[in-house]
């Protein structure tokens, strides 16, 4: 009888769970309707232009779409060396030892800091950095945001990546070093390619982590509604103009920031859909 | 080492002498081993479980330089050169190894695993030293025929069998001096551990080989000498026959006739 009751329990919380999923979903999509009707899905996905002014109105989403592709992407770019050591450092060269579980804890340390902390930490000590670097005048932009996530997504891509290099299988590095190659060789041709889906895969979930990071980013990124134009200009993610907007908005311009809300939702659902099919496959292997 | 069949009078390719190798200081896996192996025999590795055939065999090409905590002393003698005071890269290639479990490179194409070796020490051939490098150890492992028309496929697609005799190709393409094999027929079928002992027969001919196995009809169907080790140290190292018709110790005697291991 008790038993029936948890079960019971548990199947509800489960229900649960998937009708909050489906209520949030469905609240995104009736809200996004209005924009999405005035001027239709792919005219609003494509459209550059975020103009408020009460006499031009017109709203589209391609000016943060763009910015969020080029910040987490340069984010990406700029974590890969550094969480690749780590996870080369952990998952191969000091593999089970202490010191590879104390770095571990460390960058594990770096996941927990509150995205708050990153926003100004790089508000007050990256921003004066690259204004001296003379990489732009006020310091903020796409630039420093991706400095700045990009250290936020070093934990997650390197601690999956870890995970995988530390799978390849020693009796295949035995039989490469018993053919005479070296550490380094072993590395290159045997465990990189043996775990390569596996580490492609943990980048991909730490790009989602990219995309939808916000606090940090909208108090970093310069918060201007245009395609920015190079890396060093100021921009707007998806996440950041709605975080920066919602709060004065409402009628067109509230339906639109909640369009991209459900457009940055189903792009970082797609990215993460991709890392998990990648990911089944090699355990499949 | 009287006993020892040596069938052409040459010098020994392998010495071990006094060899020890332990795991946890103080504690020998392989204990003051001292004997020799001579061109073109084949010499099974006995024991029972445990006794430091596996560790022996791996002192050979350093593999236990891999490990921190793993300590070989005494001297191994490969073609006149000191195993322990040469550069371990180089003495694995001189001594090729076929591990128990088949491990064909499974990001590799069966072409690329026979040449693995070539490539993982960043030796560059041109395309025909390859196809003839290929080719030559393929038919040395009787493995051409079966897989010619399959080169660019995973070595992983292949049979037990056919992955453990894609392994020997590849030790052998890079023309060892000797070939270690620990268990290599243990996760066979009979019928592929029946191919590989008729392709060892075989590589006789040109190569010297030390086997580790637990099947004594196997050992005694191709070897030309046994060593028997128990508790790490070697307690005898005869020819085959001899050992398997008179040993000279009573333990061998015991193993052989089944009263343990
Ligand atoms: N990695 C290791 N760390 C510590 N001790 C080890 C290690 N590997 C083997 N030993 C010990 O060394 C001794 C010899 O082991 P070895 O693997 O050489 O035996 P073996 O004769 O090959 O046995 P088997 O027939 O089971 O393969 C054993 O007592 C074993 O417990
Ligand atoms: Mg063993």
């Amino acid at each position: 009888m008790k038993d029936k009751i948890f079960r019971f329990l548990l199947f509800l919380a489960a229900v649960l769970i998937l009708l909050l999923t489906a209520g949030i979903v469905y609240a995104l999509v009736s809200r996004s309707t209005e924009a999405f009707g005035e001027y239709g899905i792919w005219s609003f996905i494509v459209n550059p232009e975020w103009d408020p002014r009460p006499a031009t109105e017109e709203y589209g989403a391609m000016s943060f779409i763009l910015g969020t592709l080029y910040t987490a992407f340069f984010a990406l770019f700029l974590c890969i060396p550094f969480s690749f050591s780590v996870a080369l450092f952990n998952g191969e060269y000091f593999k089970g030892m202490k010191i590879s579980s104390a770095v571990r804890s460390v960058v594990d340390l770096l996941a927990g800091i509150p995205s708050i902390v990153y926003g100004l930490w790089g508000f007050y000590t990256i921003r004066p950095l690259i204004i001296d670097l003379g990489i732009n005048a006020q310091g903020f932009g796409i630039f420093l945001s991706s400095v700045v996530l990009a250290i936020m997504i070093i934990p997650y891509a390197s601690s999956l990546s870890t995970e995988f290099l530390s799978m390849v299988p020693n009796n295949l590095k035995e039989g490469a070093y018993s053919l005479g190659a070296t550490r380094i060789e072993v590395i290159r041709h045997i465990s990189i390619p043996s775990s390569l889906p596996g580490i492609v895969a943990s980048y991909i979930l730490a790009l989602g982590r990219a995309l939808g990071e916000t606090m940090a980013v909208t108090m970093l990124i310069g918060n201007t509604d245009r395609i920015p134009q190079g890396l060093r200009d100021t921009g707007n993610t998806m996440a950041s103009v709605i975080a920066n907007q919602f709060g004065e908005a409402d009628g067109f311009k509230l339906s639109s920031l909640i369009a991209i809300g459900l457009l940055l939702f189903v792009i970082t659902a797609i990215i993460n859909m991709i890392a998990k099919l990648i990911m089944k496959r090699v355990s499949r292997l | 080492m009287e006993g020892i069949t040596n069938q052409n009078g040459m010098e020994p390719v392998l010495r071990f002498i006094d060899v020890s190798v332990s795991y946890t200081p103080g504690v020998y896996a392989v204990k003051n081993v001292s004997t020799a192996i001579y061109p073109n025999t084949i010499t099974a590795v006995m024991g029972p479980s445990g006794c430091g055939k596996s560790t022996l065999l791996r002192a050979i090409n350093r593999m236990h330089d891999l490990y921190a905590n793993i300590k070989t002393t005494g001297q191994i003698i490969l073609k006149g050169k000191d195993v322990l005071k040469t550069d371990p890269m180089e003495v694995r290639r001189m001594a090729g190894m076929v591990f128990q479990q088949p491990n064909p490179f499974p990001t590799m194409s069966i072409y690329d695993n026979v040449l693995a070796g070539y490539k993982l020490n960043g030796i560059k051939l041109n395309k025909e030293e390859k196809d003839e490098i290929v080719e030559d150890s393929l038919r040395n492992v009787a493995l051409w025929n079966e897989v010619k028309d399959a080169m660019n496929k995973r070595g992983s697609f292949l049979s037990g069998g056919q992955q453990q005799r894609l392994c020997i190709a590849r030790a052998l393409a890079l023309k060892p001096e000797v070939l270690l094999m620990d268990e290599p027929t243990s996760a066979l079928d009979p019928i592929s551990t029946n191919r590989i002992e008729e392709l060892l027969l075989e590589l006789r001919k040109q190569y010297s080989m030390l086997i580790v196995t637990h099947n004594m009809s196997q050992a005694a169907r191709i070897s030309d000498n046994s060593m028997f080790m128990y508790l790490g140290e070697l307690v005898e190292h005869n020819n085959t026959k001899q050992m398997f018709t008179k040993p000279r110790n009573r333990r061998t005697e015991e193993y052989l006739t089944g009263v343990f291991g």
